[in-house]
């Protein structure tokens, strides 16, 4: 099952946060810190999986898409296959650019209103 | 930063409001854009919530102005401010009447509060409301923030509502509700048991959607219980089928694949119910079998499907078509460029060798590229897969390859389950007694305080018991080389505290059985160890044991010692020392430097550490002095659990069977003063005070004392009844823990070796003789798996060497067929020694370590070709080895490895360097020793050699960059 799906700025600026399992809101901005200096480590070649046991709980991998100067993470646990998820990435980065014509980073500084009604939609309705 | 200025910059010059939004929020946005530090972004915020805080409360604000209000203080929120002011206008927006306002309300609502939060009864009654609307764009918002917000209490309160609307006309309300159900059995799984049956209902749903919806429940509902879904996998077969021919709307399609996501759970739902049963499996395979062949490996979701498939057959009874189907595409995936395809081959190919080890064979190359790839996961990914198929014959490589990682990783974490994951196979798979320890002390001295102190405890023993079958030679060879590895470490800085017990202990207990070292440089080095350690009691309780061991070995043997200087100091300051224990230990050491010969020799026996400690844990040599006791009027023991008013110790073992024997020591304690106690001094020092404060748990250190002391003057001829040994040992066992538990926290262990007889239990202390047992006999399980391990791969290796020889062969062409490698293979030929020396003389010191294992026999065992020896291992060993014994013989492969691509390469070009003359001869040596022993190796070796030559490509080993090329 996917447990959060974060958009962050390549400064750090968490752009959407949505976590299936509740978090205090406290806790939000230290994970969005440990993923972004994990994510910010690693250097464009490398895959876009990465194994999280440390920041979530056991067994938590994330996916991650570097979009422009947008980070799109998706957290999830062994029950799901990595490539769909990359791909999940991707339709919603698809159904954006559909909604917003041409996304940008600011399409979804202003409208991350919409950007969760539309992650409702498609997930756990499973697409 | 920049650019985001700039951005901020047109947006105020042009497009305002072009979002729907004001211009504040414009305004908010951009200044945080330009925020210079962290401080001046939390003042904006700060100034931003103490005004939103005032248009909130303030009651005749516009709706739609209200909206947008909200969505900032969400947007504050994000940003990790408190807003918990506005929660209750989000719940208050929830009750409008218009939609858009209402599903921003729920957004609110839901990104701010948790199933246990107060408000949340408030919004329960809208929910209710809003699921029995007419526009079932509300009836959807409300089951997503039903969703979010229904905790278990909340749940029977919608429950009929949802169920209801699994019926409803809209589709997409059908799919919202089966994700509310799913949620909620996720909640409470009894709450909703008796509607499962509706998920089954549903997956029978005309529109595909909710089909898909339902499979993502009925997935857990089957991991929960496979069998009572048995019926349904011809049904989820043949909606695999119609989905993999495109019966589906062609809006399902994503990249020309149709409906991948729903074709995954599928297969992940067939999966699990095919795994273990034959008949189940046997519908799958035509169905599997198409998409294998329609597969995509073209779009990254075609991919994501072919690997769904390599697990679901790797998951269902095997079949050896499907096998093979898989290990292509899994080879496939391998060869890729794409980083995420090598994960997911690496991932499919762990999976595979379960079933079939052969298959990792074939990807001996891409595994070890990937292990050099500078790709963090995908190197853990690959570790992961070694850590899978180790055996006795590659745990070599493989564990040195380990722990060369996970000395240069930082990540915590990643470093604890490393490090236990090489002691397991150490452990597990160890060929030889001495390559156990080796690697135990690189472990130690890199994780140590990561480690479990278990490890430590049968390191320890190892070296104290050495490997019971062989001869007492091998194992005081053993343990001297122990010493001497321990010596140089000793001195290095930054020892993690569990290490430096082990090398203390070591130290004292065999520091000078073999002459190398004179005492008092053994005392010397042990003396800076506890000065080096101010803070640290326990390694500090290890070294004066230590030094009082050796002090006793040395009486023993007649030979008169001085207490050094810095020796006399350390034994002053600790026996002014906080920690009684240490105290103790210090008051000790005096006590015994008084005694003659024959009193230390019974005290303190010679190599006594493996001798089984009989523990009277009924402590009967007591009972007499109960019934003495009772008679006499004493009150019966009343066990502390039992007593009102003491805090009861947690994991009080003493609390068995023998209450009345046990708490004979306590009056003993009570009643019996201190006048026969020789030592008096240390008596008054520390057990007066201490006494009248701790009633309760001082006697037994009290008592032992008083025996230890009293056990020391006359040696042998103590009291007649019960052996010193014994008595001292009941009385340690017994009360040693929670004694010292309650006194000083450090030294549960420790304190085992408190007193003499009890020093000499190993280690583990006299607390670990079930441990050791289960040890003892977990380690021949051990060697049980890996014998069996061997007679596996030599079954399944059956052509063996023949096999492996074919496959350097292979590479070996493969390496001409590449032309860079032509390149420096034609350097080779023509003899020019310049380039040829380069490559060997300046390996990466990683991959051709000459001086970091000089006490160990095995040979520089790194080069990459090596390491597929290694790996090949079973192919070339298993034969040899199957009837001996695991120990030395895994070597031969590292060697004849070494020799055939060494001995080449200094031959074909002539080079006089010194390290490849080294490497040779020592390979050579290496070889003959070996192989005059095992004459199969041997020939093996010299044909394979021979095959080099034929093949005319001289192997130039060690250099990992022309490995690289190799690979193209």
């Amino acid at each position: 099952m996917i447990q959060a799906v974060m958009v962050i700025s390549t400064q750090a600026k968490p752009r959407l946060l949505k976590f299936y399992n509740f978090q205090p809101p406290e806790k939000h901005q230290d994970l969005v810190r440990s993923v972004f200096q994990l994510l910010s480590a690693r250097p464009d070649s490398v895959s876009d999986f990465v194994k999280v046991d440390s920041i979530f709980c056991l067994g938590t991998k994330m996916v991650y898409k570097h979009l422009a100067t947008l980070y799109f993470v998706f957290v999830f646990d062994s029950s799901e296959n990595e490539l769909a998820m990359l791909d999940l990435i991707q339709v919603f980065v698809e159904t954006l650019d559909k909604c917003f014509k041409n996304v940008c980073e600011l399409d979804i500084v202003f409208n991350f209103n919409k950007l969760h009604t539309i992650l409702d939609e498609m997930i756990l309705g499973d697409r | 930063m920049e650019q985001l200025r700039t951005i901020g910059r047109e947006l105020a010059m042009g497009s305002q409001g072009g979002w729907g939004q004001s211009k504040e929020f414009l305004d908010l946005v951009k200044s945080i854009g330009e925020a210079r530090s962290k401080a001046e972004e939390d003042r904006i915020i700060a100034r931003e919530l103490e005004h939103l805080k005032r248009r909130l409360a303030d009651p005749d604000v516009q709706r739609r102005k209200m909206k947008e209000l909200l969505l900032r203080l969400v947007y504050a929120e994000m940003l990790g401010h408190d807003a918990s002011f506005g929660h209750i206008h989000a719940v208050k927006m929830t009750h409008d009447e218009s939609l858009p306002l209402k599903r921003t309300g729920y957004l609110a609502v839901a990104l701010f509060l948790d199933e246990r939060h107060d408000l949340v009864i408030l919004v329960v009654n809208t929910i209710q409301k809003d699921l029995r609307s007419d526009n079932y764009l509300v009836v959807c918002a409300a089951l997503t923030a039903a969703c979010r917000l229904i905790g278990e209490e909340a749940i029977p309160a919608v429950l009929p509502q949802v169920v209801e609307l699994l019926a409803h006309p809209k589709e997409a309300v059908r799919k919202k509700a089966v994700m509310a159900l799913h949620r909620f059995y996720q909640r409470s799984p009894s709450s909703v048991s008796h509607l499962v049956s509706n998920f089954r209902k549903r997956l029978c749903d005309n529109d595909p959607g909710v089909m898909g919806a339902t499979l993502c429940p009925l997935y857990d509902l089957i991991l929960g219980e496979p069998n009572s879904y048995k019926d349904l996998v011809v049904s989820f077969v043949n909606i695999l089928k119609q989905v993999a021919e495109r019966r589906l709307p062609t809006s399902y399609d994503y990249h020309q694949m149709p409906a991948p996501f729903i074709q995954i759970k599928l297969l992940k739902i067939l999966a699990v119910l095919g795994s273990g049963d034959k008949q189940a499996s046997g519908h799958m395979y035509t169905v599997l079998g198409d998409i294998f062949r329609k597969g995509d490996t073209a779009s990254n979701i075609g991919n994501a499907i072919l690997y769904e498939c390599i697990c679901c057959i790797s998951s269902i009874f095997p079949n050896p078509k499907m096998l093979e189907a898989a290990a292509e595409t899994t080879s496939k995936f391998l060869k890729s460029d794409s980083h995420n395809l090598k994960y997911m081959g690496i991932d499919a190919l762990g999976r595979l060798i379960k079933i079939n080890p052969d298959i990792a064979e074939e990807h001996q190359l891409a595994v070890i590229d990937c292990l050099e790839d500078p790709d963090d996961t995908l190197k853990r990914k690959t570790f992961e897969l070694l850590y899978k198929m180790t055996n006795s014959t590659n745990v070599e490589v493989i564990v040195d390859r380990m722990i060369e990682y996970m000395i240069n990783i930082t990540d915590h974490h990643y470093k604890t389950e490393i490090a236990s994951r090489c002691v397991e196979l150490a452990e597990q798979f160890a060929p030889s007694n001495q390559w156990f320890i080796q690697t135990m002390n690189k472990v130690f001295e890199h994780a140590g305080d990561l480690v479990n102190i278990r490890v430590a405890h049968n390191l320890m023993r190892l070296i104290a018991e050495g490997f019971g079958e062989e001869d007492e030679g091998a194992d005081s060879q053993l343990r001297s080389s122990a010493v001497d590895s321990y010596l140089r470490i000793v001195g290095e800085p930054k020892l993690p505290s569990s290490f430096l017990q082990i090398i203390c202990w070591v130290l004292g207990e065999y520091g000078t059985a073999d002459g190398k070292y004179s005492a008092s440089y053994i005392i010397g080095k042990l003396c800076d160890v506890a000065e080096a350690h101010l803070t640290d009691d326990t390694v500090k309780a290890y070294a004066i044991s230590a030094i009082l061991k050796i002090f006793a070995f040395e009486i023993a043997l007649g030979r008169k010692i001085d207490l050094l200087p810095e020796c006399q100091t350390l034994v002053d300051e600790l026996s002014a020392s906080h920690s009684t224990d240490l105290q103790q230990r210090a008051y000790e050491l005096q006590a015994l430097l008084g005694l003659d010969k024959n009193a230390v020799e019974s005290v303190m026996p010679a190599d006594a550490s493996c001798e089984d400690i009989e523990v009277d844990r009924n402590l009967s040599f007591l009972n007499s002095y109960v019934q003495q006791a009772l008679e006499n009027g004493a009150s019966p023991y009343i066990p502390e659990s039992e007593r009102s008013g003491v805090i009861s110790i947690g994991s009080y073992r003493s609390q068995e069977q023998q209450e009345t024997s046990a708490h004979t020591l306590r009056f003993e304690a009570y009643e019996m003063p201190k006048p026969s106690l020789p030592l008096a001094t240390s008596q008054s020092s520390m057990s007066t005070p201490i006494t009248n404060l701790v009633p309760v748990t001082e006697p037994g250190y009290y008592k032992e004392d008083h025996q230890t002391s009293k056990s020391q003057p006359p040696g042998d001829a103590v009291s007649g009844e019960f052996g010193v040994k014994l008595r001292l040992d009941g009385v340690q066992k017994k009360w040693g823990r929670p004694t010292y538990s309650s006194s000083t926290p450090s030294s549960s262990t420790s304190s085992k070796q408190t007193t003499n007889g009890a020093s000499h239990s190993d280690g583990g202390g006299s607390s670990s003789q079930p441990r050791e047992s289960s040890y003892g006999s977990k380690r021949q399980q051990g060697t049980e798996v890996s014998a069996e391990k061997q007679r596996l791969a030599a079954s399944l290796f059956g052509s063996a060497a023949a096999k492996a020889d074919r496959k350097a062969q292979a590479s070996r062409k493969t390496a001409k067929d590449s032309p860079s490698t032509e390149k420096v293979a034609t350097t080779n030929v023509t003899a020019q020694p310049v380039k040829e020396q380069v490559i060997p003389a300046a390996p990466p010191p990683d991959l051709l370590d000459l001086g970091d294992e000089p006490v160990s026999s095995n040979p520089p065992s790194a080069d990459p070709f090596s390491q597929l020896e290694g790996l090949l291992g079973p192919a070339s060993a298993a034969p040899v080895l199957s009837g001996t014994p695991a120990t030395g013989t895994s070597k031969a492969p590292d060697l004849m490895s070494i020799f055939s691509d060494d001995v080449p390469t200094g031959v074909a070009s002539g080079s006089t360097d010194p390290t490849l003359g080294d490497v040779n001869s020592s390979s050579h040596k290496g070889t003959t020793a070996v192989a005059s022993k095992k004459g199969p190796s041997l020939q093996d070796a010299l044909q394979k050699n021979a095959t080099a030559r034929q093949v005319g490509v001289t192997p130039t080993g060690n250099n990992p960059n022309l490995f690289k090329d190799l690979l193209g």
